[in-house]
């Protein structure tokens, strides 16, 4: 079964395939640019110390956002 | 044939740019700024076969939109010097997403090679490249490489060489970017041909998806070379933005993100990338973090690393630090035996010797800095620590990185503020930035301590370690709140997308880390230190002219005539006989006297001094924080070096010059005085504290952070600040005192 988070609410080694990112300006631009695009996989690698940021891994690299900023991406996950 | 051309070398941050550019030209390389900005320009040259490479290494980037200014320089770059031929560096072990800025180069049609990095990193991954192939559906030469190791080295240079010979004619990259943007790009190409707007600098595609992404930079260009046209292409371009958003409820600089993404993707479908392993296979590097971001081990380790750092760079500097003061006190005692007494020979010593010795007294800090911060940054760690401390660090409107120059400034007491504004050169993000270069001179600095010492030994003495605690919380506090301060007000604006790579581990080469180290020592010694030798020879002449009227200083002539005609004996004594030897209980008696009297005139003459008159004028308003004019001007002299501020209250004292490692008599003299209390002590320490950043850092500020304007701010600024801070302390202490 396919479900819509936000990316915030991912659990750790939690899977998905992005669907929306509405951010615009700078920081969509960024987000962009990082590979982070609808249709991308991606994986929560873990969150720093304080739980914030958050680490993602894309294809072949990681990435990591603070938590407001990954409030403007949504992913859809498998199963739960 | 002797040819030469010109090479550019572009690609994302951690593609191993730096790398292959230092491989290439090796110390044939030198660091200057592009004008008007404080981004680094690299440039180097190399031979091969003949032609004479002139190889610069544009700063790393992701894209070339114009929301970041390198990125902004490395495109106005390529399009304004039209180098010959640029090298795309594209990391192998992430294709896709380094592709994504070469295509934009080839969307740019400047003329291109790729090189392939990193092919045994990818190929130990488990991931195959065709390159050939890859070249194919470019049309593109590539060529693979690793720069670590010099592998397909020849090869690069080989087909650079022989691109440029060839003027190589490729056929133009146009993406669909779907039905909607494709209409409108169709609809703007003939109006900007026709125009020949923004020509021949930019193609003519280019400019209308610049205009469709609403590119700042492009857009103000375009207005001021044809309003018109620019007037029409807007109009094109906001219908357009206004439909996507209306239908699909997105902008269309997402939408060409995508359809770039889209085409990269579907290159790589066409047999270019092959994967042994699927994707999850846990990489060192994400065995490494799992050690190093760990939620408890993590803050332990970095807690280390920091204070390992702090230690590589202030205790090992100590030796070479202790050679440059060495070479500096020989000369300066040699000048003193055989310059004759006078201005000059103390323009020499104080005025230049000092001002060169205090110059080249830093270096030795900042190489150590930058060694061990070229490590971190090199191997990967930087990152980390960003990642780990930047929710504390953007409370205050700063970046985690921002810690590093805090630290270094002297967040563990007994830094260095110049390396450390330094230091803020590893944040990418400018307000952060400008921010952090601001406030980490609050940090208490290893020239402040002494000041610190001599007045807590002479006021607080048995609770020494309890107040130096209490003194570094303080710091900080203050730094951080300055910051957010600062961070709301003038330096105000949303906080920098934090979106970061981690990049895996990597174990620096040494090659990197010394060229890395010694560019920017030298760019210091070069850049600072002609401003940092007037400024000292303007503060010596400010505590030295006008000298005494003739009249004062016949008094003290006169005082010494009289002593030495009453004791003609004990003079001969003191004239012949070496100070070593024992010498009899009357020229002991008549050298302390003719000691003291020197003394006293040295404080007449202070007094005197434009420095003196600064201190004596401003006691009026000192006195609300409870400094007289001898600690006035003493603070005056610690614009030169914090540490100056002990030397000159000894001569403001009559004590002579104090040496500011041995201040137990200063602090007793200062203990006894009526005009002292510890009240004043503290408010002395805060108001060192936080006042001017000696005149070093602020030269410093000024190149970090590319304007007068805020070096002036920070002198200003922080020496209001910390008046403020001195007066509350001394006024609220005395109504409880």
């Amino acid at each position: 079964m396919k479900k819509l988070h936000c990316l915030r609410q991912m659990k750790e080694k939690q899977k998905g395939i992005i669907k929306t990112i509405k951010a615009k300006g700078e920081l969509g631009r960024r987000i962009r640019d990082m590979g982070l695009v609808p249709g991308s996989k991606v994986m929560v690698l873990g969150r720093a110390p304080l739980k914030d940021p958050v680490a993602l891994r894309l294809n072949d690299f990681t990435l990591t956002l603070r938590n407001n900023e990954a409030d403007y991406i949504t992913v859809e996950t498998e199963g739960e | 044939m002797n040819k030469n051309i010109t090479v550019a070398l572009a690609g994302n941050p951690n593609s191993g740019k730096t790398t292959l550019f230092n491989r290439l030209t090796g110390a044939r390389q030198h660091v200057g700024n592009y004008p008007g900005v404080t981004v680094e320009k690299k440039e180097g040259s190399c031979n091969y076969q003949g032609t004479c490479l002139n190889v610069v290494d544009l700063p790393g980037a992701y894209s070339l939109t114009a929301y970041s200014i390198e990125e902004v320089v490395a495109r106005d770059f390529l399009v304004q010097d039209r180098p010959e031929i640029t090298i795309a560096i594209v990391d192998a072990s992430n294709l896709e997403r380094n592709l994504y800025l070469t295509l934009q180069f080839l969307e740019l049609r400047i003329p291109c090679i790729i090189a392939l990095n990193m092919v045994d990193v990818a190929e130990s991954r488990g991931i195959h490249i065709n390159a050939k192939r890859l070249s194919e559906l470019l049309d593109v030469p590539v060529i693979p490489i690793v720069a670590r190791s010099g592998k397909g080295q020849n090869e690069l240079m080989n087909s650079t060489v022989n691109f440029s010979a060839k003027g190589q004619q490729r056929r133009p990259l146009e993406i669909s970017y779907g039905e909607d943007l494709d209409s409108a790009l169709a609809e703007m190409e003939p109006l900007i041909c026709k125009a020949k707007f923004l020509a021949p600098t930019y193609p003519a595609r280019w400019v209308a998806l610049k205009y469709l992404e609403a590119d700042k930079q492009i857009l103000e260009k375009g207005h001021a070379a044809d309003p018109v046209v620019a007037e029409k292409l807007e109009k094109i371009a906001r219908r357009v933005t206004n439909h996507i958003h209306n239908t699909m409820d997105t902008y269309p600089e997402a939408l060409i993100a995508d359809h770039r993404y889209g085409y990269i993707h579907a290159i790589m479908k066409q047999g270019i990338i092959k994967r042994d392993n699927n994707n999850d296979r846990l990489y060192l590097s994400d065995k490494i973090d799992k050690v190093l971001t760990n939620q408890l081990l993590g803050p332990v380790i970095m807690l280390l690393v920091l204070m390992g750092l702090y230690h590589f760079t202030f205790t090992y500097s100590e030796v070479p630090v202790g050679w440059c003061e060495a070479v500096f006190g020989w000369l300066g005692d040699m000048t003193d035996q055989t310059l004759p007494d006078g201005l000059i020979k103390s323009l020499v010593i104080s005025g230049i010797i000092d001002g060169v010795g205090g110059v080249l007294g830093f270096v030795p800090l900042i190489m150590f800095m930058f060694f061990g911060i070229a490590i971190l940054e090199d191997s990967g760690y930087l990152a980390r620590v960003a990642f780990m401390l930047d929710r504390v660090f953007r409370i205050f409107g700063l970046h985690g990185s921002s810690v590093m120059a805090y630290i270094v400034s002297g967040g563990i007491a007994g830094g260095c503020a110049v390396p450390g504004i330094m230091a803020a050169r590893t944040l990418h993000s400018p307000r952060e930035r400008l921010a952090t270069i601001l406030t980490a001179p609050f940090m208490n600095c290893g020239a402040k301590l002494p000041v610190m010492t001599l007045l807590i030994a002479a006021f607080f003495a048995e609770n020494e370690a309890l107040i130096m605690f209490i003194l570094t919380l303080l710091t900080w506090a203050v730094a951080l709140l300055t910051a957010k301060l600062l961070r709301s007000t003038i330096i105000a604006g949303e906080s920098t997308p934090f979106v970061m790579e981690l990049p895996p581990y990597r174990l620096p080469t040494l090659r990197g880390l010394l060229i890395h180290t010694w560019e920017r020592t030298w760019q210091y010694i070069k850049k600072a230190g002609t401003v940092i030798l007037g400024i000292s020879i303007l503060i010596w002449a400010m505590m030295t002219f006008p000298g005494l009227p003739e009249g004062k200083a016949d008094q003290f002539e006169q005082q010494r005539i009289t002593i030495i005609s009453a004791q003609p004996k004990a003079f001969q004594e003191l004239k012949t006989v070496n100070e070593n030897t024992k010498r009899s209980e009357a020229a002991e008696a008549l050298s302390e006297t003719l000691k003291e009297i020197g003394q006293k005139e040295s404080e007449a003459a202070l007094k005197h001094s434009v420095a003196g008159r600064i201190g004596t004028s401003l006691e009026k308003v000192s006195r609300l924080a409870g400094f007289n004019w001898r600690i006035n001007i003493a603070l005056v002299g610690g614009f030169a070096a914090k540490e100056v501020i002990v030397s000159t209250l000894g001569t403001a004292y009559s004590m002579g010059e104090v040496d500011s490692e041995e201040t137990g008599t200063l602090s007793d003299t200062l203990a006894r005085s009526s005009d002292w209390s510890p009240l004043t002590a503290l408010s002395l320490i805060i108001f060192v504290m936080f006042y001017s950043p000696c005149f070093v850092a602020v030269v410093c500020i000024v190149r970090e952070a590319g304007s007068w304007k805020w070096g002036a701010f920070s002198m200003v600024f922080n020496t209001l600040l910390a008046f403020g801070l001195s007066v509350a302390v001394y006024q609220i202490g005395k109504v409880f005192i």
